[in-house]
């Protein structure tokens, strides 16, 4: 089956297997979101409480998801893992950080004898929910911006100093933060995040006061989406980007790169577009409409539609996904490096498990979300978070 | 010797991933072989419907989540560092150890983390069968998690199923089904879980121990002895065959480690197996070569060659043979392999340079040797030994090797005699007068945890200096990053990490303290 792709067709195939995964990633960025407004939208301890478990029943999705993305990436784009992690080690091991205080956060901050108190855990969780969207925003939005490495595989042959990448910032990636575009994305991910929670709670929540509280919330989150998204989106348009030639895989800016990539690739532009409004329609139907309560699929759906088509503008059409501007020849593409046609055909395999992967995860949501969640449930339930 | 590279940098990136692999492996075993007590916990209650057994298994799953969270916390680390702190690595291997680390991701962890949440949050909005379920593929999901990663370690311990491909200047994959069902990763695979699972059982035989002792929870704790002694004397004997076919295989594909276990310097025929010894320093001894005399022995004659090939007069390399080599048993000395090691690299180094000047004649012509069976097999399998500049820096750290091995396998011994004991203890219905045994049972639990560190002392001290067995050494694998920010990332870990599993063991006794209530 997969044996018959070309080598290019199962490097392209991988790239959209990664778009997906990164784009569930940015979806399930709800959880991050939600720790970031624990005490805006919960004024008692029950009411953060119920907050706190209608969370942490998916904070699991989201880690994993990370974990596989990491996984996918090194199975399949090898090089970029070596490249990217190897030198932007600040911006990774911030991330990393953020993501380990979360995973005890949940499970800790109400355990009796919690030596460090509730409020430390709760304070991880808002680390986590601010720090790690905006730093993973930034670190995706360098597939336009472009980073400071080189490659020379020849190093290896090197008895002295045979790395192959380095890093030629010293500030190990951090220097990403710094540019506004890549902040602009940061800072989109963390209001869309914001949104996203928002939009959960008032479907898995029954509680008067936080749902009042959650729509005057997300009022005040979309603006400053709006704005930083929309930013982020002109601005790409019109920048210059980074092409490849296909015959000699040489890498040179070209200008508005992006914007002809969105106009020759018209099923990226179309679901890009499409994306928008089912993020637009899930926030104003539920803004507009009272009681309405499944605006999250609505947004959720239309970001992962959003996000997907992202990383194939970063990817497709001859475009180098993981730039270089200190050396454009050392630029990453799907192509210079992806793992072996073995490899890749390997993994398609493993892929087809995919969609059996995602038939139980929604059968257990399903399962688990049935009822929602009430300051009842959280005095019976025995396992409380 | 790597004029460019800081050796400090190599051996603090070796310091930050030996201190987090060790925290991670502090929570992962419980985690492995709780899930299956508990499991059979919840299946004997939906067999009898009797809410004690209820109880008893929502006891067990506190603690299990308390444990498998912090597991979860320090494991995104390890995957990570692979590309963080040993980028060269990952591009050198990245086509085969990636594959194993994406495949957990996709099988093993989704299912963990999808029906662990049915586990702990579905008792109320499931059905029995459901939730029971759930709690099966939860333990199914943390093995199926452990034989992703441990081919991938078995891999880097006996790279199979793979070639070089001089124009990416990597090892490909070549077989995936070589690489999944290498005899080294089955047996690692076994003996590794079957740990966890002996680990877990005295956990629960530990605390129950406690009870009893405080002649609190009695029924849970003879009930969880019962379930916990039988599951751990099964997994303790298939621990122990699988460690004997591990040894076995060690002698052949690392036998520089299997020396270093067995603190063998000089190879003998009808060598001895060493069963208790001291290492002390010795007026003779080569410091350079980690050589260190014994001062106390107690030996087994022969037995050593019979482990390694089954035969009592058979002939085992030692730590200097291996080094030196000795023709009458065709062992190339390191000295000769650093020199081939050398000529591959070197090949491959004028390879790129005809592929950059056009020279396509002396690039198909050099490219062809890289698929020659003659230059692979005596020459290229020694690719690594080409970075390294002293014979010597292939000997392991020998004494660290041998406690840890003799520590591991002493206690591996102890625990089976230990839930034997107790198993006889339920029968005879005399365990609350058996006051000794219990309080050693509760002594136990640490030094489970000890027996399951030195086992990966052993696996990856013992291998030293490879990361990939004879083709790439620790100071070839790594990022070019600077040697501070790895202290700083290391000492940021190390606090983190310590103030973690110090608020995770204050609530893990308070949870034991607080019982079944």
């Amino acid at each position: 089956m997969f044996e018959s792709l070309s080598y290019l067709a199962l490097q392209q195939y991988w790239w959209a297997i990664i778009s997906l995964l990164g784009s569930i990633l940015v979806f399930l960025l709800f959880v991050q979101g939600g720790q970031t407004l624990l005490y805006s939208l919960g004024k008692t301890e029950t009411e953060r409480t119920i907050l706190v478990n209608a969370l942490g029943r998916k904070w699991e999705f989201t880690f994993t998801t990370l974990v596989t993305f990491g996984g996918a990436f090194f199975a399949s784009f090898p090089l970029f893992y070596s490249t990217s992690f190897g030198g932007a080690y600040w911006v990774w091991i911030a991330i990393l950080f953020c993501f380990v205080i979360q995973a005890v956060a949940y499970e800790f901050r109400s355990k009796p004898n919690n030596i460090f108190g509730r409020r430390t855990f709760e304070v991880f969780l808002f680390i986590n929910g601010a720090l790690g969207t905006i730093l993973l925003g930034t670190a995706v939005a360098t597939f336009f911006t472009g980073s400071r490495f080189s490659v020379n595989l020849s190093n290896i042959t090197r008895f002295s100093d045979p790395v192959i990448s380095r890093w030629e910032s010293p500030y190990g990636g951090l220097e990403a933060a710094l540019n506004i575009h890549n902040l602009s994305l940061g800072l989109a991910v963390f209001f869309l995040a914001r949104i996203l929670s928002i939009l959960y709670f008032i479907n898995s929540v029954d509680h008067e006061d936080i749902l009042i509280r959650a729509k005057k919330s997300l009022r005040r989150n979309t603006i400053p989406f709006l704005l930083t998204f929309l930013t982020f989106v002109i601005w790409l348009l019109i920048r210059k980007g980074f092409a490849v030639d296909p015959p000699s895989g040489i890498v040179s800016y070209e200008p508005f790169k992006y914007l002809h990539n969105l106009i020759q690739m018209p099923l990226v532009a179309s679901l890009f577009l499409a994306g928008t409004l089912l993020v637009l329609y899930g926030i104003g139907k539920t803004l507009l409409t009272a009681g309405y309560s499944k605006g999250i699929w609505f947004t959720g759906f239309g970001t992962v539609m959003v996000v997907f088509s992202l990383f194939c503008l970063a990817g497709y059409n001859n475009t180098a996904y993981y730039p270089s501007v200190h050396d454009l020849q050392s630029s990453l593409t799907i192509v210079n490096s992806s793992s072996s046609r073995y490899t890749l055909v390997s993994m398609s395999y493993v892929s087809l498990l995919v969609p059996f992967v995602l038939a139980y995860i929604v059968y257990a949501w399903r399962s688990i979300n049935r009822n929602k969640i009430t300051a009842a449930e959280m005095q019976n339930e025995t396992h409380v978070y | 010797m790597f004029e460019n590279i800081d050796p400090s940098l190599v051996n603090w990136s070796r310091g930050q991933f030996a201190l987090t692999a060790m925290y991670h492996w502090i929570f992962v075993p419980l985690t492995l072989g709780l899930s299956f007590i508990i499991a059979l916990m919840e299946t004997i209650y939906v067999r009898t419907g009797k809410e004690e057994w209820k109880k008893i298994t929502k006891f067990w799953m506190t603690l299990f989540g308390i444990n498998f969270a912090i597991g979860v916390a320090t494991g995104i680390i390890l995957e990570f560092e692979f590309g963080t702190n040993w980028s060269n690595y990952s591009w050198f291997v990245g086509d085969i150890f990636g594959a194993p680390l994406a495949i957990e991701g996709i099988m093993a962890f989704f299912l963990e983390s999808t029906f662990i949440a049915v586990m702990f949050f579905g008792w109320n909005k499931v059905s029995k069968k459901f939730h029971l379920t759930s709690t099966w593929l939860v333990a199914f999901g943390a093995s199926l998690s452990a034989l992703w990663i441990l081919v991938a370690n078995a891999w880097m311990q006996d790279p199979v199923g793979m070639h070089f491909n001089p124009d990416t200047a990597r090892n490909e994959m070549l077989d995936f089904w070589q690489v999944l069902f290498s005899p080294v990763a089955i047996h690692k695979f076994i003996h590794t879980i079957t740990s966890g699972y002996v680990l877990a059982s005295l956990f629960v035989v530990g605390i129950c121990s406690w009870y009893i002792l405080k002649k609190r929870e009695l029924f849970l704790a003879k009930r969880s002895i019962l379930v916990a002694s039988v599951f751990g004397l099964i997994s303790s004997l298939m621990l122990i065959y699988s460690g004997d076919g591990s040894a076995r295989q060690l002698v052949h594909v690392q036998p520089m480690k299997f020396a270093a276990i067995e603190g063998l310097y000089n190879g003998q025929t009808g060598a001895g197996l060493v069963a208790i010894g001291i290492i002390s320093s010795a007026p003779g001894d080569t410091n350079s070569r980690n050589v260190k005399d014994f001062s106390f022995l107690i030996e087994i004659p022969n037995f050593l060659s019979y482990m390694a090939y089954g035969e009592f007069d058979a002939f085992v390399p030692g730590v200097n043979d291996l080094v030196d080599g000795n023709l009458k048993y065709n062992l190339i000395p390191v000295s000769d392999k650093m020199e081939r090691g050398k000529l591959a690299r070197e090949t491959l180094a004028d390879l790129k340079s005809a592929r950059d000047r056009g020279d396509t004649a002396q690039y198909a012509l050099l490219n062809a040797r890289f698929r020659d069976p003659d230059f692979i097999n005596n020459f290229f399998r020694y690719f690594g030994y080409g970075f390294l500049d002293d014979p010597n820096q292939v000997i392991p750290n020998v004494p660290l090797a041998f406690y840890s091995f003799h520590i591991m396998v002493g206690l591996g011994f102890y625990f089976l005699l230990l839930l034997v004991l107790f198993l006889i203890g339920l029968y005879r219905n005399k365990l609350e007068n058996r006051k000794f045994l219990l309080r050693l049972a509760i002594f136990t639990i640490p030094l489970a945890y000890l027996a399951s560190q030195a086992g990966w002392i052993v696996a990856e001290m013992g291998r030293q200096p490879w990361v990939i067995q004879d083709l790439l050494p620790t100071m070839a694998a790594v990022s070019h990053i600077d040697a501070t920010s790895v202290q700083v990332t290391f000492w940021l870990f190390a606090v983190l990490f310590s103030a973690l599993l110090t608020a995770e063991l204050s609530i893990m006794f308070k949870q034991i303290k607080i019982g079944s209530k």
